[in-house]
């Protein structure tokens, strides 16, 4: 449909009024929003969910009918204070680097006997069955870190690998829209309609990025993990899903770990 | 027997404020399925609290109280370590209780 | 609805007529609403079923953000200076249903209450309460709005 000349001087003189009356908007927006972020945090349904965890950690479970508080997240059998801020990190009885939730299945499996591909399987059906379980244990542990700041190890050869694996994951453009993370992720100052985008090539980062999950989502009402935020990240790439646990989000997440050194942990957030 | 809650209370001065966390899905009756069929209404129709046998709030919602809903009330009269016992009902008729100690 | 901040929010018919006429029983005035205001569609209905007029008054404040991210959890609290307030309602004027929680406030509870709601889009969060057998009221409009990829 064609426009006239004054209709499209009309438009462009309406186009330049919204653009200054949006950057005047933008101010009073991002400080809404931030009004409305202060005003959830008294008050986490994460809670409910480290609640849980709670109890399961110390059930007997499994076909062992053990409890997994002899779990080694990387400071110690039963050490939970401060281990998530160092995950993902290399374990030498499994030989490779590990995530908290790959780490947790691993326990899971040494300790109370469940077979890790069933873990895995469970796992796939995010937030149901024994996946609720291993969220509700995730939170648990990672509650325990809260406040600390992220000291990812970059000691070992696997994880220094590891790093370098997942930048080059984190910046490989791919799929149908040809994105790699850094599109929506690798520079300042962006945001899609009204969420903004943290740059997660940075140290330490805007602090809630990285460090903020897992986090309790308030649209769809679940608890969201790492690997759970990762899959969705490659869903809205309309990439394929990455398995759970794989080398691939592990690596981005040591990226992504080592760059938010320093950075203070505020899990388990609540985010929109 | 439904998820427990997590309660808070503490005492500042004379006023006891309580923080309630409830686990509960709070599904509207009005939203749709995959196949397009309505999911039924489950959410949660009254929460009381008591201190001491005494009724201190009573609520009534409805579905449109958000999912794993958050109440926030203050009252008079208690003192540290006494009991605030919450309560509540869903449009199912399934219930859970659950108590703090002022802190 | 421009100035709706400073004028009553009026509606025609009355819980006590009804009362008066036998056509609900004396409990079920003395609830604070009959669980059916829950199911009203409009903002009239709504206050219908929670006791007619309610005059605006400054007494009442209702703490909403301006914007929620999303409306599926939005924070909505009143807070009430009116001496002898027994009852505060929460509606969401553009919800399916507006009338979305009533709190009971009895001797010793402060009528200072905090819950989170579902929006379904901007629209104002209006706080009704009963103040010694009389209704007052205020206002406040948040938005609604989305971030994210969706989906």
């Amino acid at each position: 449909m064609k426009k006239s000349m004054v209709q499209r001087q009309v438009l462009a003189a309406a186009a330049l009024l919204v653009g200054m009356g949006a950057a005047l908007a933008q101010d009073a927006t991002a400080t809404g929003i931030a009004q409305y972020r202060e005003m959830l945090q008294d008050g986490n349904p994460a809670e409910l969910f480290e609640m849980k965890g709670e109890k399961l950690w110390t059930q007997n479970r499994g076909p062992k009918n053990a409890t997994l508080e002899k779990c080694d997240f990387g400071k110690g059998p039963g050490v939970l204070k401060g281990a998530f801020v160092e995950l993902p990190r290399y374990f030498a009885d499994t030989g490779r680097v590990q995530d908290l939730e790959s780490r947790l299945i691993t326990c899971m499996e040494t300790l109370q006997g469940y077979k890790a591909e069933d873990l895995y399987k469970a796992a796939a059906n995010y937030g149901k069955g024994e996946s609720a379980n291993m969220v509700a244990i995730t939170t648990y542990v990672v509650t325990a870190s809260k406040g600390m700041d992220f000291a990812l190890p970059q000691g070992n050869e696997k994880e220094k690998t590891m790093y370098e694996v997942g930048k080059r994951l984190f910046f490989a453009r791919s799929g149908p829209h040809d994105f790699a993370c850094s599109t929506c992720h690798g520079v300042d100052g962006q945001r899609i309609r009204l969420q903004e985008l943290p740059n997660l090539t940075k140290n330490p980062g805007d602090g809630v990025g990285f460090a903020a999950w897992p986090a309790y989502r308030v649209s769809n009402g679940q608890l969201w993990t790492m690997q759970k935020r990762l899959n969705d990240c490659y869903r809205q790439q309309r990439f394929p899903e990455p398995k759970f646990g794989s080398d691939a989000t592990i690596a981005l997440a040591v990226y992504m770990g080592v760059n938010s050194k320093s950075a203070e942990s505020i899990v388990p957030a609540i985010k929109r | 027997m439904a998820d427990p809650m997590r309660i808070r209370a503490a005492l500042a001065g004379d006023e006891t404020t309580v923080r309630v966390l409830m686990a509960h899905i709070m599904e509207t009756g009005i939203r749709k399925d995959a196949s397009g069929a309505l999911i039924p209404a489950h959410f949660i129709q009254d929460v009381e609290a008591t201190h001491n046998g005494k009724s201190v709030l009573k609520t009534m919602w409805s579905g449109a109280v958000s999912q794993n809903p958050f109440l926030s009330f203050k009252f008079k009269g208690a003192a540290k370590g006494d009991k605030v016992v919450v309560k509540w009902v869903d449009n199912k008729g399934d219930s859970r209780t659950d108590e703090v100690t002022i802190a | 609805m421009k100035n709706t901040r400073r004028s009553a929010l009026k509606v025609t018919g009355a819980f006590a007529t009804l009362v008066s006429l036998g056509l609900i029983t004396q409990s079920q005035a003395q609830a604070a609403v009959d669980r059916s205001g829950f199911s009203v569609k409009t903002l009239d209905d709504a206050l219908k079923a929670i006791g007619g007029n309610a005059a605006a008054s400054d007494q009442i404040t209702v703490v909403s953000p301006d914007i929620a991210e999303n409306g599926a959890v939005v924070p909505v609290g009143v807070v009430s200076k009116m001496p002898n307030t027994t009852e505060i309602f929460i509606i969401i004027e553009k919800n399916p249903t507006p009338l979305a929680a009533v709190f009971m406030i009895p001797d010793g509870t402060a009528p200072d209450v905090q819950t989170r709601v579902k929006m379904g889009q901007s629209t104002n969060v209006i706080a009704v309460v009963k103040a010694d057998g009389k209704l007052f009221s205020a206002i406040k409009e948040t938005k609604v709005t989305l971030g994210g990829c969706g989906g």
